[in-house]
């Protein structure tokens, strides 16, 4: 036996996390290369489909020009390379789930990952073997197709941009397949079971081809030497959810996340119990509360504390929506038609003047079966609002958070731009904006920051709790703050709203 | 050399590991016995830094698991329970593969598998698919990879487990012949002759806490009770264990031996064999019965099973 040496120095950082995460992706695709399960769909899918796919185009073409719909035919030509493309990379899918859970099944990920190669460089070396051979796959294939259709009976000269776009469009549904099946391979640990939840990535990508072969169809820019505008902006949508997926496996694909699982079945009620747990949590290890002030004191008090960047955030976008809103306001396309400030002071000082229009519009409202209408619609409202929002976040990794509540204020900062414009003054706006949000601003910033929160923690789980821990314990903040402030804020600012507000416009006006 | 202060691990409500302490010095082997479940495996995925421990501190070979997980990867050699091999790569090729992670030169890599893989009987399989092994040469082949970055700390989870008589014992030989040159190991086994045979120090692991650790010696002074010495007859006893009462506590008899019990040998041995003698006994010999890590790993298991019963709620 030799005696003992340390290994050799490691290399720099970048340069190692790449020469590391190769040496997996080597491997791994010169094993894929030796199962026949994954080369003979390949080839097939390489060598033999296009030819058939050309021919399906030719015969198309032909049929369609006996009854003079030439313009179909052609347009069936991009939409099958874009099939040709796909169908390989679909197997990346199938690569991704057993490098990841089958490696996991089998047991032989332990080895590796008592290595010293990083979560990192595992993670990028398999991403990158489960790409590799599907998308050279996927490649050859569309050059075979096009160098058929191109010196073919049909001679099909399409855009450049146009073919551009379908092998970026390819190369994206790629990265979003594999990088979405590492998060439901580190959930998982039979590929029986990942095979199951694959159909949260092939059904929505399904659904994606058909939304691009419609648009190859219909979209007016079809011909464009800039490509498909809509076509750009689905790739740029998926390399987003790319970059949320990239994050979040980075994040999930860890040796605690990987080893600590042992089990796929779901415990409802245990689910449940740990989210009740949360929900009443005065600390860390979930202490329970002593009684409804300890709650509000300390547990709110702790989800406040986790919620102290997601909360900067939000005022942040808050501030920027409101700020959007006063810059399209600016914009003459979008200015609306308003009367002159010379006519609206005369009818302030009408308005004033005669007093029977207003009192008799308020005297109407204020205490009436319509305020009481008009506040359970105010406050239901903002209750679905909530809602949609936890739905929304959930599944745009916190995206949505930012997007459904803020927009109000967007529509907010457009009016008070239109009232400037108009030479209205501040006045009014004020009057009619202020008394109720100083409630519901604050009330709605923590409710986004909670939400962001929900959808955002999934992406980048805190280093001690795996994903679905972590996501319990965001789950839990969001119910505590939307119990405990939330929901009454939003009561007060309906209650302000349909009470106050009028009041005082009404004091103002008359 | 391996170092656990109170290692503690917690996955959701479960406690697997609990508040482990345990020291083992370079050129030493630690044999942790412990029922299935007990967290033997968790214990070695938190000494290797794959599991993080929830509370408590452990340095394997100097490095702090924790805070410098790579380096302990890279200074450890791990025989996991399942070996999870690649199995449509070659022996040879596989062995390659792993060298290269760890970041052996390739010239040397090459050199150590080819002699590992001698030395523990591959050479004809050095370019056979892994999938075409036995059982044993499997684990073999998972044995070579744990010691091809030559790591100064093995950890092994059932190193023998699969092998014939004749591969354990070359298994166990290498092991003996690493612990010369100073490697510390960490070894989780079932097989408890093995254990006795390779390590110095002895834990035993239930419900993921150490119920015992010592010595041989110290875990049979501490559980193995008083001395049971055998007197062996030429002849028969005929019914003679009842002269030696006042003397021994009898614990079993056959035809031509008894069986006594003695908190002190060397007082009670001379008069329990003049005794035969005047009984006119011809002893043949009486000398004191072994025991086992058998013995005392059951022994040590069913006492703290009495010492749970009577402290559940």
């Amino acid at each position: 036996m030799t005696a003992i040496t340390n290994p050799e120095p490691a290399r720099p950082s970048l340069q190692r996390t790449l020469a590391n995460a190769l040496i997996i992706t080597r491997r791994e695709v010169r094993d894929s290369f030796r199962d026949w399960r994954i080369i003979v769909p390949i080839i097939i899918l390489t060598f033999f489909f296009p030819f058939l796919a050309q021919n399906v185009a030719a015969s198309f073409s032909n049929f369609l020009e006996g009854f003079g719909a030439q313009i179909i035919g052609e347009r069936t030509i991009p939409f099958l390379l874009m099939i040709v493309g796909f169908f390989p990379i679909s197997i990346s899918l199938v690569i991704a789930l057993e490098t990841f859970v089958g490696e996991k099944e089998r047991r032989s990920l332990e080895p590796l990952l008592s290595t010293p190669l990083s979560n990192t460089e595992l993670y990028i070396g398999k991403t990158l073997a489960a790409m590799i051979p599907p998308l050279l796959a996927s490649f050859g294939g569309m050059v075979v197709y096009l160098l058929t259709l191109l010196g073919g009976e049909l001679a099909w000269r399409p855009p450049a941009m146009l073919i551009v776009q379908i092998f970026i469009l390819t190369i994206v549904q790629a990265l979003v397949m594999v990088t979405g099946a590492v998060v439901v391979s580190s959930q998982t640990t039979s590929t029986r079971a990942a095979n199951l939840l694959a159909s949260f990535i092939i059904i929505p990508m399904a659904l994606i081809i058909n939304g691009e072969s419609v648009i190859m169809f219909l979209a007016p820019d079809a011909n464009s030497p800039n490509g498909i505008g809509a076509l750009w902006a689905i790739a740029a949508g998926m390399m987003l959810v790319v970059l949320l997926l990239l994050r979040m496996g980075n994040a999930i694909f860890n040796r605690e996340e990987l080893l600590g699982r042992m089990i796929d079945q779901i415990s409802l009620s245990g689910t449940l119990r740990k989210m009740g747990r949360y929900i009443l949590a005065t600390d860390e290890a979930g202490t329970p509360p002593r009684n409804l002030l300890d709650w509000y004191r300390r547990g709110i008090g702790l989800s406040l504390s986790r919620l102290r960047v997601p909360l900067f955030l939000s005022a942040a976008v808050f501030a920027a929506a409101f700020g959007v809103g006063m810059f399209v306001g600016t914009l003459p396309e979008l200015r609306l038609p308003l009367p002159s400030a010379t006519l609206f002071e005369a009818a302030l000082t009408n308005l004033r003047q005669d007093n029977s229009v207003i009192n008799n519009l308020f005297g109407s409202y204020l205490g009436s079966n319509i305020q009481r209408a008009y506040f359970t619609s105010v406050f239901t409202d903002s209750l679905r609002v909530l809602a949609l929002g936890v739905i929304l976040s959930t599944f745009s990794f916190g995206v949505a958070a930012f997007i459904v509540m803020p927009f109000t204020y967007v529509i907010a900062g457009y009016v008070l731009m239109q009232f400037l414009l108009a030479g209205y003054g501040t006045e009014l706006f004020l009057t009619a904006f202020v008394p109720h949000n100083i409630v519901k601003i604050p009330v709605a910033i923590l409710a986004t920051a909670a939400l962001f929160r929900l959808g955002a923690v999934v992406t980048r789980p805190p280093r001690s709790h795996t994903l679905g821990h972590a996501w319990i314990v965001a789950f839990g903040d969001m119910v505590k703050v939307s119990l405990g402030v939330v929901i009454p804020g939003l009561f007060v600012a309906a209650l302000l709203e349909v009470t106050l507000t009028p009041w005082l416009l009404l004091n103002l006006l008359s | 050399m391996i170092e656990t202060e109170n290692l503690t691990k917690v996955f959701d409500d479960f406690l697997a590991v609990d508040r482990v302490t345990l020291r083992v010095n370079p050129g030493e082997v630690l044999a942790v016995l412990g029922p299935n479940g007990a967290g033997k495996t968790t214990t070695v995925r938190m000494l290797t830094s794959i599991l993080a421990p929830t509370s408590g501190r452990a340095v394997v070979a100097g490095f702090d698991v924790v805070k410098q997980p790579e380096q302990v990867r890279a200074h450890v050699g791990v025989l996991t329970e399942q070996h999870g091999l690649y199995e449509r790569m070659k022996g040879l090729e596989y062995l390659d593969f792993f060298g290269e992670v760890y970041r052996v030169p390739k010239q040397t890599r090459r050199e150590r598998a080819t002699n590992l893989m001698k030395r523990f009987g591959l050479e004809d399989a050095m370019h056979r698919r892994v999938g075409d092994y036995s059982k044993g040469m499997k684990q073999k082949l998972a044995l070579v990879r744990a010691l091809l970055h030559n790591p100064p700390v093995l950890l092994l989870d059932e190193p023998t487990s699969a092998m014939d008589p004749l591969s354990a014992k070359q298994v166990r030989d290498a092991i003996i012949e690493l612990q010369r040159d100073e490697r510390t190991f960490l070894i989780t086994t079932h097989n408890l002759a093995e254990a006795q045979q390779l390590a110095n120090q002895i834990a035993i692991i239930r419900h993921g806490r150490i119920i015992a650790l010592g010595t041989f010696d110290e875990l049979a002074q501490q559980f193995g009770g008083e001395t049971i010495v055998e007197m062996r007859v030429d002849g028969t006893l005929n019914g003679a264990a009842k002269d030696f009462a006042d003397l021994i506590t009898v614990v079993d008899q056959t035809e031509d031996a008894l069986y006594f019990r003695t908190p002190s040998p060397r007082q009670t041995n001379p008069d329990v064999l003049a005794r035969a003698v005047g009984l006119g006994l011809r002893v043949v010999t009486l000398s004191q019965k072994k025991q086992s890590l058998e013995d005392i790993y059951l022994q040590v298991v069913k006492e703290d099973e009495t010492h749970d019963r009577h402290h559940q709620p």
